[in-house]
């Protein structure tokens, strides 16, 4: 694409310029975050990855930056540096544009740089005003550029990890669980080992687990010990012996523990499959929070709370509906994450906007105490085309 | 009138010696024009074909930019240099010289650790604990980049390393690295170990062909010449 004609550019400020005084009006400062950033937040916090889908270069001092591949990281470094404290309240919101290299792969005609409009409310205390009025203003967003046959995917991931909270189960099964659920296909294999339906994987370490599954608990930084001088293997700099031990004790208590029930595993189950309508999801939750108290039952109570916090008569050109799955791919999220889409051209579905709570982002980039945030983020540019598209 | 062919052959080492002495068993006399330490070369038994004698990767490079239509260099080079190394340059001939494992393989004395999901669980408890993200020394970023997103590990940092790679994890400049070898002795001199899980690929030394040069006939009778040689 050569660029944006003068009609297009019109188009595309006159919507931005709407949508903007909408967030403004409800009380978002409108911030302009820098568009080149430095690399360095980017890829300490989300790994080498990034960069296949990122411009990353290097400035005549030898510094690694890059241009900007969305703008809530550039919004949370402008809030850690111009805010009173990480945890000082502040809504914003901006717009501008954001740069994403998609490969050469089949499928990848995604543009390379694109108009992100988006918001942040920050330090909320709140939890479940701040995310339906969040999504509200979102929604209206929708409604004001005009767009039509919309659909709104909602899920909550904090609910899955309170369901994870409330069964009986070692800590760190938990903790493995929480973390594969990012990936489904690695997530149900570990759920197969943990209910021994599949046996796990011998591999060069497990001659060793063996030997200190069979020993008394607390042998392990000595077997460890004696491993490294038989063989003199020194240690290197970043793990201590004792860090080794302590995960080697974890494989061996694997080993020892009572497999998880088949139950809680069905239940499990049975909470990923929950997806529908609001109003039926929420009995199908109820259903699920009677059999787990605790932390899982209190995560249904706030959804419902939220959920009627919603301004769902103002969403007049779209329709909603919750799965618990969703989220599992994106990006950040830690609780409450929502996404609007419509039918592509060919017939698949195309994101418009998508947003939801991400408590661990400020923390991660700021070195500090974790800081509520939620926030959404409006893809300007496929906006405007599907407003204009579904007229014609 | 054919098509100028353009063969690149290593240009030094023991690459340069084996790669001369396949072609000349397979039929192909290769001499160098003027000096010992000339650039450019004749091949007798092929028509309108000249020899440009490049580093092996200046020969991976020169292959995806399409300036030559035939290069003797590592498989290793040729996938770390060219994105999709596959639908540009045809590998099926291999030298049977060269031969180097691109592996996986970090310090023994992380007795816990012995596949890429092992790898996965420290890069995250590494970023609790130390802030930062888990290092891997590497001189190749493209292939390292690839196979970790393919084994699902995400959680960690490429720091480039052009040489003594295997020092890095003694030294804390990385705790993993992405290396070639063949023995493994290095490997066991530095207190390292390979993942279960941990080979990427062996490379050898192949006949790289550019997609458009496949169609000549030239280069088809090159292919089976040289495949009789190697036996």
């Amino acid at each position: 694409m050569p660029g944006k004609s003068s009609t297009l550019r019109t188009e595309l400020a006159s919507q931005n310029k709407r949508l903007l005084a909408l967030f403004e009006s409800a009380g978002h400062e409108f911030i302009e975050p820098d568009i080149i950033q430095p690399a360095d937040v980017f890829l300490e916090r989300a790994g080498e990855d990034i960069r296949s889908r990122t411009y990353v270069f290097t400035d005549p001092d030898g510094n690694e930056l890059c241009l900007r591949p969305d703008i809530t990281v550039p919004a949370c470094r402008y809030h850690l540096a111009k805010a009173q404290t990480p945890q000082t309240e502040a809504r914003y919101c901006y717009s501008g544009p954001a740069f994403r290299h998609h490969g050469t792969k089949a499928g990848s005609n995604a543009p390379r740089e694109f108009d992100q409009l988006g918001l942040e409310w920050f330090g909320a205390s709140q939890s479940e005003a701040a995310e339906a009025e969040i999504f509200n203003l979102t929604i209206a967003a929708m409604e004001t550029a005009g767009l039509k046959n919309y659909t709104v995917r909602i899920g909550d991931l904090g609910l899955f990890n309170a369901l994870l909270a409330s069964m009986e189960m070692p800590e760190r099964w938990r903790r493995r669980l929480a973390r594969e659920f990012w990936n489904p296909r690695a997530f149900y294999k570990l759920l197969r080992h943990l209910t021994g339906e599949q046996p796990q994987v011998v591999t060069s370490s497990s001659a060793l687990v063996e030997t200190l599954a069979a020993m008394e608990p607390g042998n392990a930084k000595q077997l460890v010990d004696n491993v490294l001088d038989k063989n003199d293997w020194p240690l290197v700099p970043g793990r201590t012996g004792d860090e080794i031990a302590a995960r080697l004790s974890e494989k061996a208590a694997d080993k020892n523990s009572h497999p998880l029930d088949k139950d809680s595993a069905a239940l499990i189950n049975t909470y990923l499959n929950v997806h529908g309508e609001l109003a039926t999801v929420e009995k199908s939750l109820h259903g699920i929070s009677r059999q787990q108290q605790g932390q899982f039952a209190d995560g249904v109570e706030s959804l419902a709370r939220r959920t009627k916090l919603f301004d769902l008569a103002a969403m007049k050109n779209g329709t909603i509906s919750f799965a618990a799955e969703f989220g599992r791919s994106l990006e950040y999220y830690t609780g409450f994450v929502f996404q609007i889409e419509v039918t592509d051209t060919d017939g698949g579905p195309l994101v418009i906007a998508g947003g939801g709570r991400y408590d661990d982002l400020i923390s991660d980039i700021g070195n500090c105490q974790s800081v509520p945030a939620v926030g959404s983020a409006i893809y300007a540019e496929r906006l405007l085309a599907a407003v204009k598209g579904q007229g014609s | 009138m054919s098509k100028h062919l353009i063969i690149a052959l290593p240009s030094k080492g023991r690459l340069m010696e084996k790669a001369q002495s396949l072609f000349s068993k397979a039929g192909y006399e290769i001499s160098r024009i003027g000096s010992a330490r000339g650039y450019q070369g004749e091949i007798s038994g092929m028509e309108n074909a000249e020899i440009a004698f490049l580093s092996a990767g200046e020969i991976a490079q020169s292959l995806m930019d399409g300036t030559i239509d035939v290069g003797v260099t590592g498989e290793d080079l040729l996938r770390e240099t060219i994105p999709d190394a596959d639908a540009v340059v045809d590998m099926s001939v291999r030298l049977g010289f060269g031969h180097a494992d691109v592996i996986v393989a970090l310090p023994q004395c992380w007795l816990d650790v012995s596949t890429m999901a092992d790898l996965d669980e420290v890069c995250e408890t590494w970023y609790a604990r130390h802030g930062r993200r888990l290092r891997v020394a590497t001189k190749y970023l493209r292939i390292t980049r690839r196979f970790f997103a393919d084994k699902g590990v995400t959680g960690y940092r490429i720091v480039e390393s052009l040489g003594a790679t295997e020092g890095a994890p003694a030294s804390g400049t990385a705790q993993v690295i992405v290396d070639i070898t063949s023995t493994g002795s290095t490997l066991t001199a530095n207190n390292l170990k390979i993942l279960d899980d941990g080979l990427i690929f062996q490379s050898e030394a192949v006949l790289g062909v550019t997609k458009a040069a496949m169609a000549d006939p030239r280069i088809t009778e090159m292919q089976n010449r040289l495949q009789k040689a190697i036996g």
